[in-house]
């Protein structure tokens, strides 16, 4: 193929119509990681925002409705529009060759998962420009909700609806490239821990975002078509929108937790020079952590009035997680035990993620005493604990991450000093924030309040938060500073940059297109590890070189989610003026014509021919 | 070999749905997706049970539902379920024109159930003014029922599409795998149906 000797510098076109059709796996992966990126900046700015305007009582920045928007907005697009699809990046860059496969089981698909995230991404921020982002919070409780004026949750519900869409296509998608596409003797106990996070982690999105599909319709059809979901003049019930937005949004918790924990196992077996202790009593954790996670969804619902008989019984589901996250913290520890120990930046995140997310984990058992919630409840407290699990797991996890692969995706390391100063101001600047928000909130201090009083005995405790995320950003702005800089200068690094265990590092870096040019042969639990240890280079093939199947790249899944963001709004504007609904007509005409041209019209790849395979290993 | 050889192999497999990588993947990824869509109509039945007695004055369900035209809707989507696997029984014998002609009594009893179902939603509107705006069990009935009925429309247009885009073409190992779980989509609204059945209607008449 005329595609594989291409090596020379391309034309800014070129490159970005490859972006837009793509459908390799690996491109999609930097895809989501610039658009998750961006999101997180975005987010982070209202971060800001929210404690500047904390810094002292009653001050004055922003208004109290701008400060509902900036709540709202900050929740919102951290968990869906950065953290998701940080996760995804990773999972898509990582997992397909973690298992030795060449491709994700639906290429397509993946594409189109990504285009509706961002497309959905994007619908959720119009608000922002046309006079008022949504305001009920990131939760979306309703009549609040339902109430809020303009389009600002009309944005959110419609945003999120295409978005959900495509992470539902992306959790699909993993599910089975992680069923059929494993490499000869890649069994499921062979399989590495962040692949295993990342199944179960798709099989909870599986059955997680339905639920919220279902809520975001109720509240689209009260708000847009005047239904009465939520509406108790109507014989509606809004404790409804309560329980199916929880269903979703507990699960969602250990959706982004699992793949994390996932991405901690691998680097800090990596630079323990251990295998990983107590491998399978860490599936069965994950699994079981996966499973529980759809019995706890209640436990945010306390002070709602379900009753001594079903508080209890989701107080005790809930603090029956802790046993399997209990037994994670614990086997960690056991790997890092006696062994020879490599300390860089991502395992600088790895070992400040160990304590800093029991103390999230402490704070959620807390929570999880019903009777107690009533006192934590709404308050700093609660937002102290989630940002301990959150950010403390996740996002210290999204940073080791990409520290651990950006050699794989990008082929050079990021700068380790640079790193070192980012882990230090972030890691010091995050337990400012958010250790003092424990205090504040048992002192009383609500959530979601955009101003306090003076003498209060508050003042002190949210001048050093605000102190600490001004340090936070120090650190995102000098990691921001390291790609640049690395992209730049940095040299390029071999296939096994780290002397790591698992079958991404067997290949070089960044990998060719076709990932392995002949299926490696799996004999266990961290295959590369294994060959390694018996002297050899590499992987053994487990197949002679052949023809290699390829897909075709398609600008559809951009046309499709295109569609459905015109007809969002569409959906939207109806409401003041049928004339709008031509741009549903529009949009979903636009959308449904491409799904049928994508089944009418054979779409049958092409193969990379051995001969050029065997020649351009030669050049 | 090149691909229109591996697709059109001279002896079709006996299972030709699962005989390609693409379609195994195709196979349990569109189960997985079942699995989705039963917690989607499991919200949607639970949002229901909530509301069903909500009525907000108007009409209940006792004094709108009528068994006789769901008895005859419920028959007309169970045989189509039963016909559709007539049609997948000669695909896996490689007969296609029969494949054909079973898919299209498929449709035609689709077709059915979806006119008497639009027969329905008009009559609960213009004799009982029961609307998704009049009452929260308004809302919840059209929302539950209509999905499905959503549902029923795409099944109808999918397998229409198949139909006539593979007319002349015949069966293949590419198209065997759209064929198979577009019928697999036809059973899961038929499963649907069934709850629908018992949940809305048998339990809204008592």
């Amino acid at each position: 193929m005329s595609t594989m000797v291409a090596t020379n510098k391309r034309s800014f076109g070129s490159v970005l119509w490859d972006y837009l059709t793509t459908v390799d796996h690996k491109k999609i992966a930097i895809l989501y990681l610039v658009a998750g990126g961006f999101f997180f900046i975005v987010g982070g700015l209202e971060a800001m925002a929210i404690r500047w305007q904390l810094v002292t009582p009653m001050n004055d920045f922003v208004s109290a409705g701008l400060y509902n928007e900036l709540i709202t907005m900050h929740g919102t697009k951290m968990i869906f529009l950065a953290a998701m699809p940080l996760i995804f990046a990773f999972m898509n860059a990582v997992v397909p060759l973690q298992i030795g496969a060449r491709d994700v089981a639906f290429p397509f698909l993946n594409s189109l998962g990504f285009w509706l995230f961002l497309f959905g991404g994007i619908m959720l921020n119009v608000g922002w420009i046309t006079g008022g982002a949504a305001d009920a919070g990131w939760t979306a409780y309703a009549p609040l909700s339902t109430t809020s004026p303009g389009e600002g949750v009309d944005y959110y519900v419609l945003g999120l609806q295409i978005s959900g869409a495509g992470t539902l296509i992306g959790g699909i998608n993993f599910l089975v490239t992680i069923v059929n596409m494993r490499a000869p003797g890649m069994t499921y106990m062979r399989m590495p821990l962040f692949t295993w996070t990342a199944f179960v982690a798709s099989a909870l999105i599986l059955f997680a975002f339905p639920a919220l599909t279902v809520g975001l319709f109720l509240m689209m059809f009260d708000r847009l078509f005047g239904s009465g979901f939520f509406d108790p003049n109507m014989g509606g019930n809004s404790v409804i929108w309560q329980h199916l937005f929880w269903i979703f949004g507990h699960p969602e918790v250990y959706i982004l937790a699992l793949p994390a924990f996932g991405i901690f196992s691998e680097i800090i077996a990596t630079f323990s020079r251990k295998r990983l202790f107590g491998y399978s009593a860490m599936v069965f954790a994950t699994v079981l952590i996966g499973f529980l996670g759809f019995m706890v969804w209640a436990h945010h619902m306390f002070t709602v009035g379900m009753g001594p008989a079903a508080n209890s019984i989701f107080a005790v589901a809930t603090m029956a997680i802790a046993i399997p996250t209990g037994i994670k913290i614990f086997n960690w520890l056991f790997t890092l035990w006696g062994g020879n120990i490599q300390i860089n930046t991502a395992m600088l995140w790895s070992l400040g993620f160990i304590p800093t997310f029991t103390l999230g984990g402490m704070t959620g058992v807390m929570v999880a005493a019903a009777s107690a919630d009533y006192q934590f409840h709404d308050s700093y407290f609660v937002v102290a604990h989630f940002h301990y699990v959150i950010v403390g797991g996740v996002v210290f996890a999204l940073f080791a991450a990409t520290h651990y692969w950006w050699p794989k995706m990008f082929g050079k390391i990021l700068n380790e000093t640079l790193g070192k100063i980012t882990f230090w101001f972030f890691f010091i600047g995050f337990h400012m924030t958010f250790f003092i928000q424990h205090f504040l909130g048992l002192m009383g201090m609500p959530r979601r309040y955009w101003v306090y009083k003076e003498g209060q005995g508050l003042d002190l405790g949210n001048a050093i938060s605000t102190a600490g995320a001004f340090l936070m950003a120090i650190g995102t702005i000098v990691l921001l500073y390291n790609v640049i800089i690395t992209s730049v200068k940095g040299e390029k690094v071999g296939g096994d940059p780290w002397g790591a265990r698992t079958l991404e590092w067997a290949i070089p870096s960044p990998p060719p297109f076709y990932n392995f040019k002949q299926l490696p042969l799996v004999r266990g639990l961290d295959p590369l590890w294994i060959e390694k240890t018996e002297g050899r280079d590499g992987m053994t093939p487990a197949e002679p070189i052949g023809d290699i199947h390829m897909p075709n790249n398609s600008f559809l899944p951009f046309i499709m989610s295109l569609g459905f963001f015109i007809a969002g709004f569409g959906f939207i504007y109806q409401k003041y003026d049928l004339a709008w609904l031509s741009l549903v007509f529009i949009g979903m005409g636009i959308a449904l014509g491409s799904m049928l041209m994508r089944s009418v019209k054979d779409d049958l790849g092409y193969h990379i021919h051995k001969e050029d395979l065997v020649k351009e290993a030669k050049e | 070999m090149s691909e229109h050889d591996v697709l059109n192999p001279k002896e079709m497999p006996l299972n030709p749905e699962k005989a390609t990588l693409e379609g195994k993947n195709k196979f349990i990824g569109f189960w997985f997706f079942l699995g989705g869509e039963t917690v989607l109509f499991a919200s949607l039945f639970g949002t229901y049970l909530a509301l069903n007695g909500s009525t907000n004055g108007g009409s209940s369900s006792q004094e709108l539902f009528g068994l006789e035209l769901v008895f005859i809707m419920t028959m007309l989507l169970l045989t189509s379920s039963l016909t559709s696997v007539y049609a997948m029984y000669h695909m896996k014998n490689n007969d296609f024109k029969k494949m054909q002609i079973w898919l299209g009594i498929t449709v035609a009893l689709g077709l059915g159930f979806l006119g008497f179902e639009i027969y329905e939603f008009y009559h609960y509107i213009h004799h009982y003014e029961f609307t998704l705006r009049s009452s929260a069990f308004g809302s919840a009935f059209y929302t539950l029922v209509g999905f499905h009925g959503g549902h029923v429309v795409f099944g109808l247009s999918w397998i229409i599409a198949l139909m006539i885009r593979n007319a002349k073409r015949g069966l293949n190992l590419y198209n065997a795998p759209k064929f198979y779980i577009a019928s697999l989509y036809w059973h899961f609204i038929d499963v649907v149906w069934v709850f629908i059945f018992t949940v809305v209607y048998l339990m809204g008449v008592l």
